[in-house]
């Protein structure tokens, strides 16, 4: 907390009003300690508030919820196939308009694995066909309730159970796929920066057609870091230019909250500080650090490139 | 009531329109696509208020009238063979989600090697799924049955999807004269579709299709087979009640041609059962007593009508337009399934024809008929399982 205390009384107080009371994420839920999605969820849904349909493909949220008869969810839930979120969401989005039930949020929230691989077919059909709804994937980077294999969203050099030796291709990066998709609205964010997010779904909550966030989701057992870190390395993401807030309006793009500020390469910290809190990039060599700093190092060039 | 001269396809069309389905998704392939076509000309036009929802993908297609059902709207969707089969996993998320959706399945063999043409594979893969499968004849039933689906779908004892086969081209294809209930008429036989328990509506959350451990799971699937069975009645009172209002009905879960004093009964599904009852009518021309029993539910199945048929009967004979390789004809399979707990059961002969749009003509048929005589007469060991128009040609290459 101590970004906050830094900023004085008045910041807290606004952020007391961006953040609901409500809960529609119920205590006692089956997230493992310091799971990045749970936060994200808990967030999100206090941006969207209770009028929010949520369609939820296999991923770690279908357990989350808990077991039949009980849910940790006070909003309407509609638990479906692993491909099948984005066409389900579209459906209920198009059928609301014609039984005139208005004003509601549609929103698919999907793992890495359900929008960058298994979903990505049924995503692009739903982002070009432009229905009012959202899509958001948190991406803890793997698939992660089915114990830590491999996903498209993984970065290059993770270990996983099914890279044993570290994964060799570098993260399909899907807000770009959705930015060729010339929707209204896209967006990042992180659990380390919970006022960026919340602004952002409000914002995004305004906006007629098909918005698609992706979030950062750190995850304990599944990047080998304690359930403590959860935080700090997302925040260490964000600030090491690994991880980039933006959000792109009507085709513009825009950093937001610190990414802001790390254009500069002297500005963002050593990516080598990001990969060192967590288990999964702990066999990494000097070499194979200094290419994910150059990768990181081209992004932001390329970042640049959009901001002119 | 107007008479128009319509393919099944656009009479199914023409069903789902007058059943106001308001919520449309479908994805291109033949033989289906005819019936999406003319959807989308009476959305397009103003005729019918609905939306309609043009889909990447099969799999998005079922995924799209899931999510539209689950928040009330009247569902529809069509499709066959490969797309039927790609949008698979979520057919059985339909049933498991008890929704009531309704989907016309134009049959079309499975490739390799590529087939546009019918046969059933398609849809007697949607067997155990959990939908009710009702088949159709011709373009007039078609249109008929696709009303009749919503009613059996929509009732509070089923809440289950409803999978509507006809025949690719024989059916789908064909122009024939049918006749357009008004839209008063089925007004009066298809009230606006309720609300319902489990549906998604923000003002009484609820979560749908969450995780059951072992201790919940079979309970869901106990009460799909209930419904399951209750819809026999239910199927049986539409189809009355349709008549009764309509002015046409076609007998439930079967249909009977000439069984009643029958010593052999063929059992049939589909188009081909046209040319069955002509063959019938031929061979009681030539002195053979027989019957035809034309299977248009094939979930639930018609155990007890085959049970009261097959009593009456020295033969049966049945034409399946599939097989189940390694073991039979599927249709056969289910009918001997339905009479081994029974103190009389007949001699099944069971005929493979007609794959891959092959003709089953009358006089497939007749064969089949007069080879389950010269059984009864000189009581030989039944033939079991014959492929029928077999090309021997094509076999030697």
């Amino acid at each position: 907390m101590d970004g906050f205390k830094t900023r004085g009384v008045n910041f807290m107080s606004k952020l007391v009003e961006l953040f609901s009371k409500e809960e529609y994420i119920l205590k006692g839920n089956a997230s493992c300690p310091g799971c990045g999605a749970a936060l994200l969820l808990r967030y999100v849904l206090k941006a969207l508030g209770k009028k929010t349909i949520l369609v939820i493909p296999a991923c770690c949220t279908s357990v989350i919820a808990g077991p039949y008869p009980k849910t940790c969810f006070n909003i309407p839930v509609m638990h479906i196939a692993f491909a099948a979120s984005a066409a389900t969401a579209s459906g209920i989005a198009e059928a609301l308009e014609i039984v005139n039930k208005k004003d509601v949020n549609v929103v698919v929230w999907a793992g890495d694995g359900g929008t960058v691989d298994i979903g990505l077919q049924g995503l692009s059909g739903a982002a070009e066909r432009g229905h009012n709804m959202f899509y958001i994937c948190y991406d803890n980077e793997a698939y992660m309730n089915t114990g830590i294999q491999r996903s498209g969203s993984t970065p290059i050099g993770a270990w996983t159970t099914t890279t044993p030796g570290g994964n060799t291709t570098p993260k399909k990066d899907l807000p770009s796929i959705m930015i060729a998709h010339r929707i209204p609205y896209i967006a990042t964010g992180s659990p380390a920066y919970p006022q960026d997010l919340v602004m952002k779904i409000r914002k995004a909550k305004k906006i007629e057609g098909f918005k698609y966030i992706h979030l950062h989701s750190p995850c304990p057992p599944g990047w080998r870091f304690d359930a403590s870190k959860t935080i700090e390395v997302a925040r260490l993401a964000v600030l090491a230019g690994v991880w980039v807030l933006y959000e792109v309006e009507n085709g513009v793009f825009r950093l937001t909250g610190p990414s802001r500020k790390l254009i500069g390469k002297s500005k963002r910290k050593p990516v080598r500080e990001y990969l060192k809190l967590q288990g999964r990039f702990k066999h990494l060599t000097n070499e194979q650090i200094d290419v994910i700093q150059q990768m990181v190092d081209d992004k932001w060039e390329r970042i640049k490139s959009y901001i002119k | 009531m107007v008479v128009k001269v319509l393919t099944g396809n656009h009479a199914a069309a023409y069903g789902a329109k007058l059943a106001k389905v308001n919520f449309i998704s479908a994805y291109p392939i033949t033989p289906q696509t005819s019936i999406i076509e003319k959807l989308a000309e009476f959305v397009d036009s103003g005729d019918l208020n609905a939306k309609f929802v043009r889909v990447e993908s099969e799999h998005s297609a079922m995924a799209a009238v899931i999510g539209a059902a689950a928040v009330g709207a009247r569902a529809f969707t069509a499709t066959s063979a490969q797309g039927l089969f790609y949008m698979y996993e979520m057919i059985w998320w339909a049933a498991g989600a008890r929704l009531p959706i309704v989907m016309g399945v134009v049959t079309r063999a499975i490739a390799p090697p590529w087939s546009i043409w019918t046969d059933h594979a398609d849809f007697l893969a949607l067997r155990d799924s959990g939908w009710i499968l009702l088949f159709a004849r011709d373009a007039q039933e078609v249109l008929d049955t696709v009303i009749q689906a919503y009613r059996i779908a929509e009732d509070e004892e089923v809440m289950l999807p409803v999978a509507v086969g006809w025949d690719a081209f024989i059916a789908s294809h064909t122009a024939e004269s049918v006749d357009i209930p008004s839209q008063e008429v089925i007004d009066e036989y298809l009230p606006a579709k309720k609300e319902f328990a489990h549906m998604l509506d923000v003002e009484h959350p609820f979560s749908l299709g969450n995780l059951a451990f072992p201790d919940n799971y079979m309970e869901f699937r106990w009460l799909i087979d209930k419904s399951m069975n209750a819809a026999r009645e239910v199927i049986l009172k539409a189809d009355k009640e349709y008549g009764n209002i309509v002015g046409r009905s076609y007998g439930g879960l079967v249909e009977e041609y000439k069984c009643a004093d029958a010593d052999v009964v063929v059992f049939m599904m589909g188009a081909a059962s046209g040319d069955g009852m002509d063959a019938v009518d031929e061979l009681r021309d030539e002195g053979y007593n027989v019957g035809l029993c034309r299977i248009r539910a094939v979930r639930p199945f018609p155990i007890e009508e085959v049970r009261k048929i097959s009593q009456r009967v020295k033969a049966g004979v049945v034409i399946d337009r599939d097989v189940s390789f390694g073991f039979g004809g599927i249709l056969a399979g289910e009918i001997k399934a339905a009479l081994y707990n029974t103190d009389k059961k007949p001699p099944i002969f069971n005929i493979i024809a007609g794959l891959g749009g092959r003709d089953i003509d009358v006089r497939i048929v007749k064969q089949a008929v007069i080879n389950a005589y010269r059984f009864i007469e000189e009581c030989k060991e039944p033939k079991e399982l014959e492929w029928m128009g077999l090309r021997q040609e094509v076999l030697i290459l």
